[in-house]
């Protein structure tokens, strides 16, 4: 007999885009149970439509439950909710707490040998996670890529089976983000199309594929549109949708500039047609933010979102086109979507600027042109062609450090202009404990 | 596990040795804009950098150290739980006897209270740190202090 289908978090984003909203979620994880359960309330009492998030600690994604442990003990702050070593029950009744599932609550943790994050999740009844055999592996540790793979494919099959229980687990690939800045989009576009493959391939039914806000806005638009536009193509059998990352890198110190690079964000996402949107706050910069600074920015997204109409659709300068190179050059690699992710990595197929992970090439390079837009200045092994020689020579400590900040700068800048004052603001800090 | 590719900057054996440095985040710090960073600052200012990465475990950046013989040790981590993971990591550095005397520096994003944390510093020089540097912290004091620590050789900048 079949079980009733219970609300699920895919079900949630459907019947919001339905209407005609935008999904606004926190990057929230506190390591205290308490302090969790209230940054769930608030973001479910939130002005907007909401999805709950629990981030989890670094500990926990790297495997380290000694040191989560030991971190309990001696009253350290994590950054995140350590979910595979808190009491079950308590987490349990948090979630009921809070409303789970009809309020959904995803999981975002950043494990490239995710086994132990799956049990606890699974055990809890949670249905919607984020991650990535390439994602969550070349960012996030030293572990080998083909390692990530194998146990990420074991999970996605692990977790594809809560379907038979009446769940519909989802899963969200972070392609779309990688080390968060400096990287040209196509490549971010086809690494969450393959991921997006590769969960289909392991059962999972319901995916989301993301990208992150970058340095400029017309260039992110058509990002968004090519990434909607192949996974029409590949990915029409199963349940998807997109999800936009305000801005992943060094980020604006003013409140003014960071919710004004919010609004940006927003309005990306309406006129991008993305279902989802992840936010970022004013604390960014300096520290964990504090619930009431994760409200603040959902609630400001919210009324952003409200405000903005869908605009003329952005100028075609080849990125569908180099994603889709991208995305059948590793599909020609192996029919086993996870073996040819593997071998795209070793042969420099895919290569991502500046990763310092021993299974990424590091033989491309990236540069800003002087329209604000993210070009190749060197491709490696890519199987497409560089932008030109625009780009430095090579690159200085300061070079870089002016390209990560190019953002924080523009909006930092023009924060100051409008408040007519000299000095970005300034952000309370929390207590040290 | 992988290893990162060190990189290692060769000189001519005319030359006056370059001072080593070894560069790493702790074990629980996947960031690595950071390190790509202070390799870079510490390239053009005329050390040789051996940069082991992020998510290093304590064990494995005991085992480079034996193996390279930096000059200096600078860790670098932002994702807060660095003033954790830098006790425990400069614990287990001060009590093994084959790198006795070996300069480590800590810096970064230490705690996840942002400036409240500043005060964390102490207790991390108390752990045995040789210097702390916060996410702040003016980049010429640490080359300063990094240039001081090894009296014993010319650094061309
Ligand atoms: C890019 C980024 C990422 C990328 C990193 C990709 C990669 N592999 O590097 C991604 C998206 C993957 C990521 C993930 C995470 N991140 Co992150 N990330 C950032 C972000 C936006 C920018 C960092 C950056 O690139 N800076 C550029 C580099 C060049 O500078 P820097 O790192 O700031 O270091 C400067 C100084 O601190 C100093 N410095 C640093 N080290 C040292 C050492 C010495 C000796 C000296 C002298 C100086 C020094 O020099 C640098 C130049 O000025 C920051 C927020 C921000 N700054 O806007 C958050 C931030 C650092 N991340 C944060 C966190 C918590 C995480 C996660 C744990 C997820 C989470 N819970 O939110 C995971 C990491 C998982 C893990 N295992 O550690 C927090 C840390 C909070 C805190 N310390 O209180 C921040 C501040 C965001 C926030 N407000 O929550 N992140």
């Amino acid at each position: 007999m079949a079980v009733p289908a219970r609300p699920s978090f895919a079900g949630h984003v459907r019947s919001v885009a339905a209407s005609g909203g935008l999904v606004v979620q926190p990057r929230m994880g506190f390591g205290d149970p308490q302090r969790m359960l209230h940054g769930l309330l608030a973001t479910k009492h939130a002005a907007a439509h909401t999805a709950g998030t629990i981030t989890l600690d670094s500990y926990t994604r790297v495997g380290d439950f000694a040191a989560v442990l030991e971190a309990i003990d001696n009253d350290v702050e994590l950054n995140g909710y350590p979910i595979a070593s808190i009491d079950p029950f308590v987490t349990l009744s948090m979630l009921d707490t809070v409303g789970h599932p009809r309020f959904p609550v995803q999981v975002r943790h950043g494990s490239a040998l995710p086994t132990a994050v799956f049990d606890a999740m699974v055990g809890l009844g949670l249905d919607a996670t984020e991650g990535g055999p390439a994602s969550y592996c070349l960012p996030y540790s030293r572990v080998p890529l083909s390692r990530a793979v194998q146990e990420w494919a074991a999970c996605c099959e692990r977790f594809a089976e809560l379907s038979e229980f009446g769940f519909e687990p989802h899963l969200e690939s972070f392609g779309g983000c990688m080390l968060g800045q400096l990287c040209p989009p196509s490549l971010l576009v086809a690494i969450t199309v393959l991921e997006g493959l590769f969960f289909r391939q392991h059962g999972v039914r319901s995916v989301s594929l993301s990208l992150t806000q970058q340095t400029h806005a017309g260039q992110d638009l058509e990002a968004l549109a090519a990434l909607h536009a192949l996974a029409a193509e590949k990915l029409s059998d199963i349940d998807w949708h997109v999800v936009l990352y305000a801005y992943m890198g060094v980020y604006p110190r003013s409140p003014r500039g960071a919710l004004s690079l919010l609004a940006d964000a927003t309005s990306l996402a309406v006129r991008g047609g993305a279902a989802r949107l992840i936010v970022k706050t004013v604390a960014e910069s300096y520290r964990i933010p504090t619930i009431a600074e994760n409200v603040e920015a959902l609630e400001f997204a919210a009324v952003r979102a409200r405000q903005t109409t869908v605009g003329e659709p952005p100028e075609d300068t080849g990125v569908l086109a180099e994603a889709r190179t991208f995305v059948d050059a590793v599909l020609e690699l192996h029919s086993d979507v996870g073996k040819a992710i593997v071998r795209a990595f070793a042969s420099g197929y895919l290569d991502v600027p500046y990763c310092l992970h021993a299974d990424n090439t590091g033989r491309s390079r990236s540069y800003l042109d002087n329209t604000g837009r993210l070009r190749w200045s060197s491709v490696g092994a890519m199987p497409i062609r560089a932008d030109g020689t625009a780009g430095p020579a090579a690159v200085s400590s300061s070079d870089l450090l002016t390209a990560l900040s190019f953002i924080q700068r523009r909006y930092d800048e023009a924060a100051s202009v409008r408040a007519g004052i000299g000095e970005p603001g300034k952000i309370e800090s929390g207590s040290c404990r | 596990m992988a290893e990162y590719t060190a990189v290692e900057v060769s000189t001519s054996p005319l030359a006056p040795r370059r001072p080593k440095v070894l560069l790493s985040s702790v074990s629980s710090d996947s960031h690595t804009w950071n390190l790509v960073f202070l390799q870079l600052l510490l390239e053009e200012t005329g050390h040789d950098v051996v940069n082991i990465g992020a998510c290093v475990p304590d064990d494995l950046l005991v085992a480079e150290c034996a193996e390279h013989r930096p000059d200096v040790v600078v860790i670098s981590t932002v994702n807060g739980h660095g003033a954790a993971d830098g006790k425990r990591l400069i614990t287990r550095i001060r009590t093994d006897p084959a790198l006795r005397g070996l300069t480590v520096v800590i810096g970064g994003k230490l705690g996840v209270a942002g400036a409240a944390d500043h005060s964390c510093a102490a207790e991390l020089v108390d752990a045995g740190f040789d210097a702390v540097f916060q996410d702040n912290a003016d980049v010429g004091d640490f080359l300063g202090f990094i240039e001081s620590s090894v009296p014993s050789l010319e650094v061309g900048v």
